[in-house]
């Protein structure tokens, strides 16, 4: 119980981070990508600040053998470069780069009651049932459960 | 809010750094919001829940700031309607296929210093600026 008080106080404290950084405003996020206007680097600070303090205690933190509230560590194991990686970001970045919000900050910006945040999150939803409908497929066409990755 | 915030963005990174680290000490979990909701919307038995509270919590800090900090829910947006409907497609299906988003593998990733996520925060933040800068000064009307 006291372990989803954390994940609750995690998620509320990573929105009031985007709202301090100004993350959750699609007009700063632009100010930062485009580079053609009133260019505003402050995207950088809140990425050097966010990782920053993630990587000073990471290295401590992985040398525990698991977390306070769970029984191992639930981190991504993989280190290969594939296709789908960098065509994923590719797409992630052109979408981010049109409207100038991301998954965290388009979560937010719902409750700013915008009409234009609600269509923005509700393709975005669309986008991720699109893709587990895909997988889905593919997963029933080949039951060996090879998928390559062409 | 406009302009350069060097101040209050640093201090909002370090905070969202804080609530991701806190998640993985506490918890053992990665905070990267796309795939915390891409595991909502395929549930799966004893991990939906932990998924569902942060996404409550998110929403909750999001109600504070308009509270609070009403300027950092002023949202402008600079594209039509049928731009906005294509950005977010892509980032929905786009960080799926990557597995990741700016939190996932730019906060929590790049923080580990996970080749993959160095890799994917690299290109989206490289095609992000391409598509800014050329839909805004080189195909105007997008």
């Amino acid at each position: 119980m006291l372990g989803y008080l954390v994940v609750f106080l995690s998620g509320t404290l990573f929105a009031i981070g985007l709202g301090v950084s100004g993350m959750t405003l699609p007009q700063k996020v632009i100010g930062f990508l485009d580079l053609g206007g009133d260019w505003d680097p402050s995207l950088i600070l809140v990425m050097v600040g966010s990782a920053g303090v993630y990587l000073l205690f990471y290295r401590w933190i992985k040398q525990r053998s698991s977390p306070l509230f769970d029984t191992e560590f639930h981190i991504p194991a993989r280190s290969d470069i594939d296709q789908r990686l960098l065509v994923g970001a590719g797409l992630f970045g052109i979408g981010w780069g049109l409207v100038g919000l991301c998954p965290g900050p388009a979560m937010t910006a719902l409750v700013s009651g915008h009409p234009e945040a609600l269509i923005f999150f509700t393709a975005m939803v669309t986008g991720m049932y699109a893709h587990r409908t895909v997988e889905q497929f593919a997963e029933n066409r080949t039951p060996t459960g090879s998928m390559s990755d062409g | 809010m406009e302009g350069f915030t060097p101040v209050l963005s640093t201090i909002g990174g370090v905070l969202i750094g804080f609530a991701a680290i806190a998640l993985l000490y506490f918890n053992g979990r990665i905070a990267g919001i796309s795939g915390i909701m891409g595991g909502v919307l395929r549930p799966q038995k004893s991990d939906t829940l932990w998924r569902a509270v942060f996404l409550a919590g998110l929403v909750t800090g999001a109600a504070l700031i308009l509270l609070l900090h009403p300027a950092a829910m002023d949202l402008r947006f600079d594209v039509s309607d049928s731009t906005i409907i294509l950005g977010g497609f892509l980032v929905g299906i786009g960080t799926r296929i990557g597995t990741g988003c700016t939190s996932g593998h730019g906060v929590c990733g790049v923080g580990r210093l996970a080749p993959r996520s160095l890799i994917a925060s690299a290109v989206f933040v490289g095609f992000a600026i391409a598509t800014a800068t050329l839909v805004r000064h080189v195909w105007e009307g997008f």
